[in-house]
């Protein structure tokens, strides 16, 4: 339980969250038609007659979209129906050519599965936390409507009309914005492990319906919950319950209650309005799609999808932190987004492959490197950077003068950048730009010699007792070799001649 | 010579192949006749120019030794439900008025593809709702029959394939599409003393036909005889990728496979469909129909269907409500009519628009529809109406265990004068109440002409047969047809 609370005049309060995710399956074709679904398209350049429910049309179910909802359902450990039925949901509105829109109220595809969420004690999530999932069904999305652009018409735009989404239904769980906003990026770095959802939320790729209702803490009574409907980003979703929380406390501490609605969001003023109550709400009048036929899901079938599932964020999480000895925090970084980790993995192998050791054994380095080098470098050359010369080769060949001492941590940096904006090999680099550390006895001790001479009250003072003034000497040295000495050499001559 | 246009399918297909007569013959014959019967207001739209089209086609494969397809010169009529690619579709309904079709419906395609030609656009009942051809907003259509004794009323053509029935009876076209949701091929055909098959639900691709109600929709060929009938199923029928329901099974040569001998094939006289109120000279063709298969050499046995008399109200429930989602996609904002009163927002647009674009029997079905899946009515309605549908279905597969076809009247009263019943729904519902079990199991069964009655208006029977089996039901016919000889025709008065 987390330890959100609202604190109202009466008392604390907490909330109840339950989401309701809409995401897109990702496939080239629409749920029941041949009309493409990528994203841009000119209005209604992507309209099938089965979306625009030219009369006689009829629906063919995707195969490609049922495969994506069971290895999404795989993935949240679901139970998978090997029955599932289509329903119609009736109900009129111009951006829905058929009238009703075909889901699956009565069987759907998934049953019961769960997520795991992190502990993240600065979020406010104390442990890690399961969230049940109640369901997902797979359903069309709607068109589009325009009011912009005529000043007394509504113009309709079909492009997205009839493309697939999965509605992932979660258990009131949640029980802070954190933990929903946990949830929602953890289900989409699923989703996105799996393929099955890009998860491009600016792009409507993923939108959330978010119930909230709130009791007094202790109450094991639940609330009536409001629903904020097409919320479409973690943030928003997490100032939507905030804001709805808020509401829903002062509302019943001012004597009003709760009424179970559907509300929108406007992110401009940052609040949740009353969009239709209950009384006024669709009768959808739902019943089985005489046009299609129950589905049933072959043993071969799930087999496939099944064996089509890449190592998932928590057993790749796991294998970081207990195979790569590698600690929570990067593991969970390097893990949550598909990228990140592919990135990662590449750059490992070659890593090992060029050092000649096991991964394990230079995991940490190649993380570091991954998470916060490497981007910090690309971000402060900004337009400079050319991503094609950023090689696994290269960037491993870095690590590998690095870990044998050749160049140091900075001397690493400037090479990557050169790496970056011109493409040269980083070994070559390094020798012809004098990028290399000093690791000649002789020389450092030349240079020592040279400060302690320098400094004679300094090193009186340092065999007194005053050992912080070794870090003035590594300085100067440091500073007389002009930054290439070997840090570790230096350390090591410096401490001899100083006793 | 015989009239060309007194010819059937078969006898057209065979003349224009021996080259007794061109295509372009038959066709201008039978547009002539078309052009002729304005009077009985079958057509929606003719298209004369089509089936000349077609028909040259043929002439010119034939002159080029080309091998003709099984529908090669025979021109017909286009039931105006099936949509057909610029040629206007209307279900004959004011909201799909001037809507002219980009595509083809797979059946219709079949049919050009098999070498048949299209008359026009047959008339029906609006929307395929209707038993009576009363319901089409471009006007009744009339049967060619008359009672006879010099009487002047104009009879009902049955429904909702209306214009199909009455363009065969009346020789406007040797064949015509039907398409049957719960009777529409089977009445009408008894009304006019023609012959029509529903197949198996999902033989026939649904895919651009206008949809009544998706689980029961289901189409077929009205014509002369069974061997027309036979040859034409053949070129509808076939699994089509485009509808989930569709066969996927191979389409069998049913005119190959035609034979009248019924020796060793059983019969069953359902007891329950002697109803209270079925006319008895419905009741005496029905004996006749007897009579006849035990003269083919079956057997008859007695069997039960007991819960036939729940069939009509449980497809009077998922008939409309499958009806009332179906038609949602007629709103105005697409296609057809719209209907936009001066400052009006969407809902009004609506509004205004399925007032406007609806008649009378399609507002009822979908007001029902609405009603019965409505929140807290579902259960006790279509719920329930879904069991005893499962009941029926059982009713049937218990009988086939004890016999191969089953034998009943087509309807329970021969045709009815225009007007007649159009103020009392349930009694023009109750026409179809031989008709409706065999659409909600999905069965294949035909109408064969049988007799004339006391009016001297034609009188159907029924064969109902197992699942797939429609070359049982199609013999079953054939042994009928061979014995009743029905030769009466319709006096020309229009």
């Amino acid at each position: 339980m987390s330890n959100y609370r609202i604190q109202g005049a009466t008392g604390e309060w907490e909330v109840v969250i339950g989401l309701e995710v809409h995401a897109q399956v990702t496939s080239q074709s629409k749920l029941f038609s041949s009309a493409s679904t990528e994203f841009g398209a000119e209005p209604n350049a992507q309209v099938s007659l089965v979306d625009a429910a030219m009369p006689g049309m009829l629906p063919v179910l995707n195969g490609e979209c049922v495969r994506q909802a069971v290895r999404t359902g795989m993935a949240i450990e679901a139970q998978i129906n090997k029955y599932s039925r289509f329903d119609r949901k009736n109900y009129f509105y111009a951006d829905l050519p058929q009238g009703y829109q075909i889901s699956q109220l009565y069987h759907p595809i998934v049953g019961e599965g769960q997520l795991l969420i992190a502990k993240d004690e600065k979020a406010g999530i104390p442990q890690d936390k399961v969230i049940g999932i109640e369901r997902i069904h797979i359903e069309q999305d709607a068109g589009k409507l325009m009011h912009d652009q005529h000043p007394t018409m509504s113009y309709v735009d079909l492009n997205r009309c009839g493309v697939a989404l999965m509605e992932i239904v979660s258990m009131p769980h949640m029980t802070s914005p954190a933990e929903a906003g946990a949830y929602v990026r953890k289900l989409r770095s699923i989703l996105r492990y799996v393929g099955s959802c890009d998860g491009n939320m600016e792009e409507g790729s993923m939108r959330a319906d978010v119930n909230v209702s709130v009791r007094k803490v202790g109450d094991p009574e639940l609330g009536t919950r409001t629903e904020t409907k097409n919320v479409n980003s973690v943030r928003f979703v997490m100032a939507v319950i905030e804001q709805e929380a808020r509401r829903q406390v002062d509302l019943i501490e001012d004597g009003g209650s709760v009424v179970q609605e559907t509300r929108l969001y406007d992110p401009d003023k940052n609040e949740t309005r009353s969009m239709r109550s209950k009384e006024d709400a669709h009768d959808y009048r739902y019943f089985p799609d005489p046009d299609l036929l129950p589905l049933n899901l072959e043993d071969a079938f799930l087999e496939e999808c099944r064996s089509s599932l890449p190592e998932l964020p928590d057993a790749k999480r796991l294998r970081y932190t207990g195979e790569l000895g590698m600690t929570d925090y990067n593991a969970a970084q390097l893990t949550a987004e598909v990228e990140t980790f592919a990135r990662f993995e590449t750059l490992l192998a070659e890593t090992a492959r060029q050092a000649g050791k096991p991964e394990a054994e230079v995991a940490t380095q190649v993380a570091n490197w991954t998470l916060s080098v490497a981007p910090g470098v690309i971000k402060s050359l900004g337009a400079d950077a050319r991503l094609e010369h950023n090689t696994a080769a290269a960037n491993a060949a870095i690590l590998q003068m690095v870990s044998a001492g050749t160049v140091s941590g900075g001397q690493a940096k400037e090479i990557y950048e050169i790496v970056l904006k011109i493409g040269r090999e980083p070994a070559e680099i390094a020798e012809t730009e004098g990028l290399k550390q000093q690791s000649d006895t002789g020389a450092i001790e030349a240079e020592i010699d040279k400060v302690l001479a320098e400094n004679p009250d300094k090193v009186e003072q340092y065999r007194s007792g005053k050992d912080k003034l070794f870090g003035f000497f590594v300085g100067q040295t440091m500073k007389a070799m002009q930054g290439k000495a070997n840090p570790g050499v230096v350390n090591e001559l410096l401490k001899a001649k100083l006793g | 010579m015989t009239n060309i246009t007194d010819l059937g399918v078969a006898a057209i297909r065979a003349g224009v192949a021996q080259g007794d007569f061109t295509a372009r013959e038959v066709a201008e014959g039978f547009n002539a006749n078309v052009a002729a019967a304005s009077a009985l207001n079958a057509f929606i739209v003719t298209t004369p120019e089509k089936a000349l089209e077609a028909a040259d086609k043929v002439d010119a494969d034939r002159a080029a030794g080309k091998p003709l397809g099984s529908m090669a010169g025979v021109p017909i009529g286009m039931k105006d439900l099936f949509a057909t690619h610029g040629v206007q579709t209307t279900a004959a309904s004011h909201i799909l008025e001037g809507f002219i079709p980009q595509y083809e419906s797979t059946v219709s395609s079949n049919l050009w593809a098999a070498g048949a030609g299209m008359l026009g656009k047959l008339n029906l009942d609006q929307f395929a709702m209707g038993s009576s051809n009363e319901t089409s907003y471009f006007g009744n259509v009339i049967s060619p029959w008359k009672r006879s004794g010099g009487s002047n009323a104009q009879m009902s053509p049955g429904g909702s394939s209306g214009g199909s029935s009455t363009a065969v009876a009346a020789r406007l076209a040797p064949a015509a599409t039907g398409t049957d949701t719960g009777g529409s091929i089977r009445q009408p055909a008894a009304f006019t003393g023609i012959t029509g098959i529903k197949p198996t639900y999902g033989r026939c691709s649904r895919w651009g036909v206008v949809a009544f109600a998706s689980s029961l929709d289901q189409a077929g060929p009205m014509a002369h005889d069974v061997r027309d009938c036979a040859i034409m199923l053949g070129a509808m029928a076939g699994f089509d990728p485009k509808d989930s329901t569709s066969l996927d099974l191979p389409v069998p040569d049913w005119e190959a496979g035609l034979d009248g001998n019924l020796k060793g094939k059983k019969v069953g006289i359902p007891r329950e469909y002697r109803m209270e109120g079925t006319d008895p000279e419905i009741l005496k063709s029905w004996e006749d129909g007897i009579a006849w298969l035990k003269d083919a050499g079956a057997e008859v046995v007695d069997i039960s269907l007991p819960h036939t008399k729940y069939a009509l109200p449980a497809y009077y429930i998922i008939a409309p409500a499958e009806a009332s989602s179906n038609l949602a996609r007629y709103d105005g904002v697409r296609y057809g009519l719209r209907d936009l009163p001066e400052g009006s927002g969407l809902q009004d647009m609506y509004a205004a628009t399925r007032a406007a674009g609806f008649g009378d029997e399609v507002k009822r079905r979908v007001l029902i529809g609405t009603y019965v899946l409505s929140a807290g009515f579902y259960d006790a309605y279509y719920t329930q109406a879904q069991k005893v549908r499962a009941l029926v279905a059982q009713d049937f597969e218990n009988a086939f265990k004890e016999c191969d076809v089953i034998l009943a009247p087509t309807t329970p009263t021969a045709s009815f004068g225009l007007g007649e019943k159009t103020d009392d729904p349930l009694a023009m519902y109750l026409n179809d109440v031989f008709a409706v079990p065999a659409s909600l199991a999905g069965l294949p069964a035909m109408s064969v002409p049988c007799g004339v009655n006391s009016e001297g208006l034609p009188l159907g029977l029924q064969i109902v047969g197992k699942a797939f089996d429609e070359q049982g039901v199609l013999n079953a016919g054939l042994a009928i047809e061979e014995r009743a000889r029905f030769t009466a025709k319709p006096e020309k008065w229009w």
